[in-house]
């Protein structure tokens, strides 16, 4: 059944202030709509639960990008388009540039948010791995106050996020340290256009003296959401980058992870995939490690 | 929408002023109603056409302050105060914009769903990125699906447009700007 437009109610109490009391005036009661490219999608399927909507679309403080020498603080609610268009995350966050061009089309790209992306929580959001390679940190605000929790802490399970009930996800922080790092993104979907991921990888590292300092792998569509390769990454650091090496990430990775079966993919082609994509990660570090 | 005085209800109905192709238009309906069926029923501008309904097939594109949109994803209350551009809007007093032109002359048209989405979609690419290579063509309408052509002949119309308008837009300034670039598009053959 299609939605009902007159069974919803939506405000715009306009700035950020006067949404940030009305969710903690009725906490868990208003859902934020910003770009709507989920919540429309829900809403025309008849699928939209949430009968009460506050607007996030507009609000300047939300969709700022501010720089600073040590890093770069994205808005919220900046839309993927604005991250392509923005001169410092080309230049310092290829990774970030790279998967807001992956966001759909450019239609959806104008109106989809960094932070949608990440409090829809999709386990495929195109977004994320590169924030986990990047060590991003999430800002939440609410009328108690501002506090920062790391990317990679910030989903608690499937489509869950440690947001309260009366937060808004503020903005995201980057760290401006990478460029140095060999840094690595890859999507594999059905198409390059308008896919959702069967899997993706985003990786940083650092190699001194032939073996591997500091590394970050995050992964898209391998688990119930978003996140780091903790168990192959330490099986990685400190290591010269050999066939051993190689070998011994490959079987962490197919340890740690357990993808599903769903509609866009298997398990077994999952695994098999993000072993190859940390294959070419790792042979890419390589290379570069012989050059310096 | 960052006037704070509007906060509005929808068993209220609210007053929602936009301008649509150059004409300021108020509607009262539920502010959750997309875009889409407002620009269908309310203000009878048939021309954007819905397809899938979720932002995958781009039939229902229209500009909104100068960005490409999926109207069946925004909200109307989210268009307030807003510039909007649809098909309708494209050509002049009659005078087909070149894009139609050269949809018309190659071919780019066939059962036609597709086509107002096409347009809107190839307008907002002239008009960030005037001289387009097909690489760009691609991606600018990589949100647009066509089920009839099998896209060559639309991409082929939107390179053969964009030669059309080069010829004159090569000498005027391209701002960005939804209102502007309509003006600046010359409708001469």
């Amino acid at each position: 059944m299609r939605g009902n437009a007159a069974t919803h109610d939506l405000i715009a109490p306009g700035e950020l202030g006067a949404v940030l009391e009305l969710l903690a005036a009725e906490p868990g009661v208003w859902t934020p709509i910003a770009g709507g490219t989920e919540l429309m999608v829900a809403f025309a399927a008849g699928r939209l639960t949430a009968p009460k909507l506050v607007n996030l679309w507009g609000i300047p403080d939300l969709r700022a990008i501010e720089v600073t020498p040590q890093s770069v603080v994205i808005g919220a609610a900046a839309t993927f388009l604005d991250l392509r268009r923005h001169a410092v995350i080309a230049s310092d966050l290829p990774l970030l540039a790279k998967a807001a061009s992956w966001i759909g089309s450019i239609a959806n790209q104008g109106r989809a948010t960094l932070g949608g992306n990440l409090v829809n929580g999709s386990p495929a959001a195109d977004s994320s791995p590169a924030l986990l390679a990047y060590d991003a940190e999430i800002e939440m605000i609410s009328v108690r106050g501002r506090r920062r929790v790391p990317y990679s802490a910030f989903h608690t399970a499937y489509k869950c996020n440690c947001l309260a009930p009366d937060e808004l996800l503020y903005s995201i922080h980057i760290p401006r340290r990478f460029a140095q790092h060999t840094q690595y993104l890859r999507k594999v979907g059905t198409r390059r256009a308008m896919a959702i991921a069967k899997v993706a990888l985003g990786a940083t590292a650092l190699v001194e003296n032939g073996v591997i300092r500091e590394i970050r792998l995050g992964a898209a569509s391998l688990a119930p959401f978003p996140m780091r390769l903790l168990q192959t990454e330490t099986a990685l650091l400190g290591q010269p980058i050999s066939r051993d090496t190689i070998q011994s990430a490959r079987r962490a990775l197919l340890t740690e992870m357990k993808p599903i079966d769903d509609i866009r993919s298997t398990a077994e082609y999952r695994l098999r995939v993000a072993a190859n994509l940390l294959d070419e990660f790792l042979l890419q570090l390589r290379h570069r490690g012989s050059e310096t | 929408m960052s006037k704070g005085e509007r906060a509005t209800r929808s068993e209220q109905c609210p007053a929602i002023t936009f301008n649509v192709n150059g004409e300021i238009r108020i509607v009262n309906v539920p502010p959750m109603k997309r875009l889409l069926d407002v620009l269908r029923e309310d203000l009878h501008l048939t021309g954007t056409k819905e397809g899938c309904g979720e932002g995958e097939c781009g039939s229902c594109s229209v500009r909104m302050n100068g960005e490409l949109v999926n109207s069946c994803l925004v909200p109307v209350l989210q268009a307030e105060g807003a510039e909007i551009q649809t098909v309708e809007g494209l050509a002049l007093h009659g005078d087909l914009h070149p894009l139609q032109k050269a949809f018309l002359e190659h071919g780019g048209a066939q059962c036609g769903i597709c086509t107002p989405g096409m347009l809107m979609a190839a307008a907002q690419l002239l008009d960030q990125n005037p001289h387009p290579g097909i690489v760009q063509i691609r991606e600018a309408l990589a949100g647009n699906l066509c089920r009839c052509t099998g896209f060559i002949r639309i991409f082929e119309s939107v390179a053969e447009a964009t030669k059309l308008a080069n010829a004159h837009l090569a000498t005027e300034s391209t701002s960005g700007q939804l209102r502007d670039a309509r003006r600046e598009v010359p409708h001469a053959r």
